[in-house]
């Protein structure tokens, strides 16, 4: 399988070796390389989520969706985007200025932060922690702060009504969520993210794993989608409710920043999911099936990956497209008297069968 | 001068009704200094501007109805790119003023307009949007709601057909792709 | 009838009687109390159901024209007039403890007539700004004397509301705050995304939950009542089709059989089955409209768009056969304005098996859904005596359990001709409301079958004279709208013009009918409560 180490080793070397440079100013030209990359393949996989979200929309609607901008509408993204950066961004008046132009940056940039963790194909991994899991749900959780800062400096009742609804909703989804992930924790034994794919190597952790891997696959996508306020857990934006909530007094990009952060922790979260359950970059294996092996990993790994994704993300926009939405109370005893104790039962399944088999 | 053909895909440049007006336009932003493009980036900027307008739904009557048929499966406005309708007027592009204006909603009306980001438009629908429609002899009824906002595209009908609505949305992109975005024309003064 | 005009005599002796089909009297106004107190209590007659409440300018008199009904026996109604000669600052008692929908009503007269009512809880205008001058259905208004003006409506202005309490030392007046000082109020509506249209709700919240709603009416107001006093008849007809936007053709039939009851005017068969088809597919694309905006509210989009997807059908059949999509434009005072298009039989045809598929599909897709179930069932219950109370007719009465069809209380046009059913449920919840909707299209399925299998032929229009003048006094009509009982009142002076038009609104009682059951609910739960109840606000604001 190609490893793109062999790129980014070719990188280095041209700058440390051929150009000479300075063992700083290498790391420095390296550093500012992969964050270039990132902030681009954020943006690009942000407007191809959002043209793949509103054609499936309009597909489950039985209609055509965007198809005027380019051909098949795939330039409408591009569109949106060009928009939003020129519109005018209102500053209100008896808001708290500071917080209020603070609140959208911590929801980005708690966004890029995961977004760069994530193993993307063999070699291709900017920031491989040895606490990568515990790194993961630590940064993912910057993005709440930002949404009780938008509701609460808009000096606006809905926008804090909302804000309070999503602060509840997230703090309380994060627990499912973290607990699922420690499920496999538990069976790999490591928290690093390419050790964990490393060992689905011979079968992916939702087969291996047996049931309580199967669960905790489930309770995953359910509580990672209600932490990215999509679908049937979209109360704090509740369009019919309560305008726009916690976002209703921001304008131009810095609403843009909301609207771009909501794909990617859709991304994200079905990323993650891939990783830790679907094998991230690695291939199906059979073991003991040694062509079938060889001819999955002709495939490149960025392929596998995003191919993975890209099924994750379609439940997603399944799911959000059919179901109506919950009212706050069901959403919180859904959470607290559902999914947690599945989630904790689970966990010690998974350790019983870790030490018996 | 020459009025450079505006490209609406899918819809032949003759097949307008009014080009005249867009002529007349071009001859009065030149009356006025406003230079009409010729450069490139403003022609992406109006591309990117015309082909992504958010709208803000203001329905309070009949034509409401025929507002949700336009957004619905047989005529769909989702195919121009219109369909992200933001229910807070500080993220819409375009108001679209459905329906009859009464006295007490036009405090209503002006203050969401007011509310709207730059650059920001108006189109309004249905005869009661225009001049009061059949509502015109009532004691409660504003005749056209140009008394109080401007507006730049008018689509009559009682109540008009989605089809109608849709050309009308083609033309406001017309008028959105004429305009320079650096030196926007001067607002009309509402006395 | 007999019965009840021996006891309006024995408790009002000056009471004076009309020739008309109903018991028409006119009570003066010291001994009204009595009289309706009586009628309301009196074990034999129970009048619980006040259709109609209606302000009157008879020229030096001002009044209130009510129309009372009986729920246990549907043939028992009565009709009470009562005026006062005191214009200027003219005062009626109350009935608003007897009968819930009386609340509302009676300050639609104040905001009209400028009529107060002794012991009304909170009298205010209700469409009109509280500084409104003059009262614009009285024939003396000056049409020109307001203007228009900019300035927002400020808290008191929408808070304050004032009552007229008959004390021992006289009538005394006194105001008050609607909200308390300490109550966190929020404002939902006027523009919200647009289903209901422009209502505005004050609602007292305790966290989630509603403590009080107060909602406010008049954003779309056009004043139609008085535009119609300037009209002639054919030309009310164009109006009617905007009130209740989703039930037209209703409104205008209801209109049209009005007129031409009052000019004794014999339908042609043919044109009576056509307005009755029409009614039902206008029933059921109104029906497929309220519940795909529902569904709407409660998130789910989809549905809302499958909803109108098949609406587009009944739309494609509206024009083909009488021009328009939405506002047909098709019964005219005499019967139809053109005969009905060749293809109309065969598409209704297509039609029914259509929808019958479609409507198994809703309910594998909504109704089933855990969730969309977990919403609905358990919340907003509204009980039958409350239901007859408030005047909550149409679908949402007849969910908790109060048989109320027009169609079968006071058959018109060609519905004695046909078999259906009357559905009707006992819970009063959302879901029940919910069901009832889908239920109601079933049925009116079966009704355009039987229909489209037997149109007469013959004349489609009546000859009517070119100038319409109806001869002197008033005359109703009830229809069943998709929302419930709509009636047309018109008193006529023998003119082209009527001398008072009056459109009985089924939603202002659907509305009123919001703040009991919503009390101790969520917020989320309100705006599916306000989904199921399925109000159309150009109605009650006309």
């Amino acid at each position: 399988m190609f490893d793109f180490k062999v790129v980014t080793s070719w990188i280095d070397n041209l700058l440390r070796v051929q150009w000479g440079f300075p063992n700083f100013w290498t790391l420095a030209t390296e550093f500012i390389l992969t964050g270039v990359v990132i902030l681009a393949a954020y943006a690009v996989i942000a407007l191809i989520l959002i043209y793949v979200e509103r054609k499936v929309c309009a597909f489950f609607q039985c209609r055509i969706g965007p198809n005027r901008v380019g051909k098949w509408g795939l330039m409408q993204p591009v569109a949106d985007m060009i928009k939003i950066l020129l519109k005018e961004i209102i500053s209100i008046d008896k808001s708290d200025k500071f917080l209020f132009k603070l609140a959208p940056f911590f929801v980005i940039v708690g966004s890029i932060l995961t977004f760069s963790a994530l193993p993307f194909a063999k070699g291709l991994h900017a920031i491989d922690f040895n606490i990568g899991v515990f790194y993961l749900l630590a940064v993912s959780s910057l993005g709440i702060i930002g949404i009780l800062l938008a509701g609460w400096s808009s000096n606006n009742k809905f926008a804090m009504i909302g804000a309070m609804r999503s602060g509840a909703q997230l703090i309380s989804y994060e627990l499912s969520a973290a607990l699922s992930l420690m499920t496999i924790v538990v069976l790999s034994g490591t928290m690093q993210l390419s050790d964990i794919i490393e060992g689905q190597t011979d079968g992916w952790f939702i087969f291996t794993g047996g049931v309580p891997a199967f669960i905790a696959f489930i309770t995953y996508l359910i509580a990672g989608h209600a932490e990215t306020n999509r679908g049937p857990f979209d109360l704090p934006e509740a369009e019919s409710e309560l305008t726009a909530g916690y976002h209703t007094e921001y304008s131009g990009i810095t609403f843009g920043f909301y609207y771009l952060a909501e794909y990617m922790n859709m991304f994200v979260v079905a990323a993650i999911a891939t990783t830790m359950f679907l094998g991230g970059w690695m291939p199906l294996h059979i073991p003991g099936w040694e062509g079938f092996n060889q001819v999955m990993d002709y495939i490149p790994s960025i392929l596998w990956f995003f191919g993975k994704v890209a099924v994750c993300v379609f439940l997603a926009l399944w799911v959000r497209w059919s179901f109506p939405r919950l009212r706050i109370d069901q959403l919180l005893k859904f959470e607290w008297k559902i999914l947690m104790p599945i989630s904790l039962v689970n966990l010690l399944l998974m350790a019983v069968c870790v030490t018996l088999f | 001068m020459e009025v450079k053909k505006i490209h609406i895909p899918n819809m032949k440049h003759e097949d307008f009704n009014d080009n005249e007006y867009l002529e007349k336009y071009v001859e009065e932003l030149h009356k006025n200094g406003t230079n009409v493009i010729i450069g490139k980036i403003d022609d992406m900027i109006n591309w990117g501007r015309s082909n992504s307008v958010w709208p803000l739904l203001f329905a309070t009557s009949c034509c409401g109805i025929e507002c949700m048929c336009v957004g619905a499966a047989r005529c769909d406005f989702a195919r121009f790119g219109w369909e992200v309708t933001r229910n807070s007027p500080r993220q819409a592009d375009v108001m679209f003023v459905f329906g009859t204006l009464v006295h007490k909603m036009a405090p209503v009306l002006k203050r969401l307009y007011d509310q709207m980001a730059e650059p920001k438009y108006v189109i309004a629908v249905g005869s009661c949007a225009i001049s009061g429609g059949p509502f015109k002899d009532s004691y409660h009824v504003i005749k056209g709601i140009n008394e109080i906002i401007p507006v730049d595209v008018y689509v009559p009908g009682c109540p008009p057909r989605p089809d109608a609505i849709l050309y009308g949305m083609m033309q406001m992109q017309r008028k959105i792709k004429l305009q320079e975005f650096f030196k926007l024309p001067e607002q009309p003064v509402i006395k | 009838m007999d019965n009840i005009r021996e006891r309006i005599l024995s408790l009002a002796p000056e009471a004076t009687f009309e020739e008309s089909q109903i018991l028409t009297a006119m009570i003066p106004s010291d001994k009204f109390r009595e009289v309706t107190l009586h009628l309301k209590n009196d074990k034999d007659m129970q009048f619980d159901y006040l259709q109609d409440l209606i302000g009157m300018d008879w020229g030096e008199t001002l009044g209130v024209v009510y129309r009372l009904f009986s729920t246990s026996n549907n043939q028992c109604a009565v009709v009470l007039k009562t005026s006062t000669a005191d214009r200027e600052n003219p005062q009626l008692f109350s009935v608003s403890d007897l009968w819930d929908s009386a609340n509302l009503y009676e300050r639609e007269v104040y905001d009209f007539f400028g009529i107060n009512f002794i012991n009304h809880p909170g009298m205010r205008r209700l469409f009109l700004r509280s500084n409104w001058e003059g009262y614009p259905l009285r024939k003396d208004y000056n049409m020109d004397s307001n203007h228009l003006t900019m300035e927002n409506q400020t808290i008191e202005e929408m808070e304050t509301a004032t009552t007229l309490n008959l004390t021992s030392e006289g009538l005394v007046n006194s105001s008050f705050q609607l909200f308390g000082e300490k109550e966190y109020v929020v404002n939902i509506g006027p523009q919200h995304p647009a289903t209901h249209g422009v209502l505005h709700l004050r609602v007292s919240l305790d966290g989630e939950t509603v403590k009080k709603i107060d909602p406010h009416f008049g954003y779309i107001h056009r004043g139609v009542e008085k535009m119609c006093e300037g009209y002639t008849y054919p030309q009310i007809l164009h109006l009617t089709d905007r009130l209740d936007y989703l039930s037209g053709t209703m409104n205008r039939h209801a209109v049209c059989l009005c007129v031409e009851k009052a000019l004794q005017l014999e339908i042609p068969e043919r044109a009576q089955y056509v307005r009755t088809m029409l009614d039902e597919l206008t029933r059921i694309a109104s029906h497929l409209l309220g519940w795909g905006c529902m569904c709407m509210d409660m998130g789910s989009i989809t549905a809302f768009v499958y909803g109108m997807r098949d609406r587009e059908k009944i739309m494609d059949i509206f024009e083909e056969t009488g021009g328009g999509r939405l506002m047909c434009n098709y019964s005219v005072i005499g019967g139809l304005s053109k005969d009905i298009h060749p293809n109309f039989l065969k598409r209704i045809r297509e039609f029914i098996p259509y929808m019958r598929k479609m409507l198994k599909e809703y309910h594998t897709l909504f109704t089933e859904n855990p969730i969309a179930r977990g919403r609905m069932e358990g919340v907003g219950y509204l009980t039958r005596e409350q239901a007859i109370s408030y005047g909550v007719t149409g679908p949402s009465g007849r969910a908790s359990g109060w048989s109320n069809d027009v169609r079968k209380i006071e058959p018109y046009a060609a519905y004695d001709k046909i078999n259906f059913k009357e559905m009707l449920r006992t819970e009063g919840g959302t879901f029940d409301r919910y069901m009832i909707r889908l239920d109601e299209i079933l049925e009116s399925l079966k009704i355009l079958e039987q229909l489209a299998d037997g149109i007469p032929e013959g004349d489609y229009r009546a000859k009517t004279k070119a100038i319409i003048k109806l001869p002197e006094g008033d005359f109703f009509q009830r229809v069943e709208n998709a929302r419930g009982d709509f009636g047309v009142y018109i008193s006529s002076k023998g003119d082209k013009s009527p001398y008072r038009v009056k459109f009985r609104s089924p939603c202002m009682t659907l509305a009123s009918a919001l703040d009991p059951i919503t009390r101790g609910e969520k917020i989320a739960d309100l705006i599916m409560i306000g989904g199921s109840l399925d109000y159309v606000i150009p109605c009650i604001d006309r």
